[in-house]
């Protein structure tokens, strides 16, 4: 369970969210300015609130008060950016392999074959990341996120940077990956469309607050537009 | 063998060893250099941004003349590393070693800054969130992405002191067998009648090191950026 209560000023833009997360697929849901990268990239601990707190399950990732923030390395969190972020100068193999060797944890030839067949991504091993696809990439970002045997899973807007046909493509897997894995995940869309295949629960935020909160009936609301 | 006498044998093996060692002592200095003026700012940073670059626009007697009342062995530096290290620079090849180093350090930090500044910080958040720590970061995506301009930088900091002659002159003379590199020897045989023939020897030899120093860089940056193409 992630229970989030930040507040950062980011020059004229002022973000105050509070939510919880528990199992599932959470969707942070609203149009795009309304902070929902800011708030991911802060469970991440790549952007430090200026007040709040943050914690996953028994552990505090970050409290203002008492001065804790886990730096991102030590809160295995794992991130699927927007667009890839994949390694250029390392195989597919090694960018796959990158977080478990980073975050310490034996070599699991069985979980290895069982992501990357999940992904669907073994012909690919031996390539180097320039060469591929946008949705070869974005689904090696995925499977190199889930290798590092992560406590959370935060997806910002994977699907954003591909068109359409490579959308249908990946949806798929993330389904998979939800039904599959019992990693408890964070996902960051404007898209109804798109959040009404893959999440759980919707947290819908805009103008740097949470505007509401709950079930997938929340996408059906006035005010929780579809901007496609 | 190739018609050299053994006195150019040693300004030749003595230029080359003064230029690696100049190179890689200045390197982990070049690199920390690059690394705080590309990422960082900080009170005085345009000041040290000129410090650095000051040896490529001073005449090279003045750097070297700077050098020797401050390295020389009663400037205040020489006499601190003399007297507790037992560290001599004053006419000895670690002299020359230090002047080319310092000569060659603008033309190392400006690559290797470059490069440092071209990388995609986001892919350094990227591995943060993989599990790793500043230092693993550094050391698997930061420095290898920068390669090409770490090689860049070390070969032309080793080209500039293996051809340095103002700066070393001045601090440290121009001694056979001790300080007397390749670009001395040319100078010194120049000033003798009958020295044309080996001096032009040395002008090959010359010639034919900074080719090699071009060529083996330029194989070290193809085989860099190729890491990045590859299948």
């Amino acid at each position: 369970m992630l229970a989030i209560a930040v507040e950062k000023e980011l020059g004229a833009f002022k973000l105050a969210a509070r939510f919880e997360a528990a199992g599932g697929v959470t969707a942070l849901f609203g149009p795009s300015g309304a902070g929902k990268t800011t708030v991911v990239n802060m469970i991440a601990g790549l952007i430090v609130p200026d007040r709040g707190s943050i914690a996953l399950d028994e552990t505090v990732l970050f409290d203002a008060a008492s001065g804790i923030n886990v730096p991102p390395n030590r809160r295995r969190i794992g991130y699927v950016f927007q667009d890839g972020r994949l390694f250029p100068h390392l195989s597919v193999r090694q960018n796959l392999d990158y977080g478990r060797r980073m975050s310490g944890h034996p070599h699991d030839p069985k979980h290895f074959t069982r992501i990357v067949e999940l992904l669907n991504i073994d012909d690919l091993l031996d390539r180097r990341p320039r060469k591929l696809s946008g949705g070869e990439r974005q689904r090696i970002a995925i499977g190199r996120a889930l290798l590092m045997h992560p406590r959370l899973l935060l997806l910002d807007e994977p699907l954003a940077s591909l068109d359409a046909g490579h959308k249908r493509e990946i949806l798929p897997y993330l389904v998979r990956l939800r039904d599959e894995s019992n990693v408890p995940m964070v996902y960051v869309s404007h898209a109804a469309a798109e959040v009404r295949r893959i999440a759980t629960n919707v947290v819908r935020l805009d103008g740097g607050r949470v505007a509401a909160s709950g079930g997938l009936e929340l996408l059906d609301e006035p005010g929780a537009h579809e901007p496609e | 063998m190739l018609g050299l006498s053994p006195a150019e044998w040693v300004a030749i093996e003595l230029s080359l060893r003064i230029a690696i060692v100049a190179t890689a002592f200045a390197l982990p200095f070049g690199m920390a250099i690059g690394w705080l003026l590309a990422r960082k700012d900080f009170w005085g940073k345009t000041l040290l941004d000129g410090i650095v670059y000051l040896p490529l626009v001073l005449p090279p007697v003045v750097t070297g003349y700077l050098l020797l009342i401050s390295f020389g062995r009663r400037g205040l530096i020489g006499a601190f590393l003399a007297d507790h290290f037992g560290i001599v620079f004053s006419f000895r090849w670690t002299g020359a070693a230090l002047s080319c180093g310092i000569m060659g350090f603008p033309l190392m930090v400006r690559p290797i800054r470059l490069a440092l500044e071209a990388i995609d910080r986001r892919l350094e958040d990227a591995a943060a969130t993989l599990g790793a720590g500043r230092f693993w970061v550094f050391l698997t995506i930061t420095l290898p992405l920068a390669l090409p301009g770490v090689i860049a930088g070390a070969v032309m900091c080793f080209a500039r002191a293996l051809g340095e002659f103002g700066a070393t002159i001045t601090f440290v003379s121009n001694i056979p067998g001790e300080t007397q590199t390749i670009s001395a020897a040319i100078y010194t045989l120049l000033q003798v009648p009958d020295g044309d023939a080996a001096a032009g020897r040395l002008v090959l030899v010359a010639i034919a090191l900074a080719l090699a120093a071009l060529i083996v860089s330029e194989w070290f940056a193809r085989r860099a950026g190729m890491r990045f193409q590859g299948e």
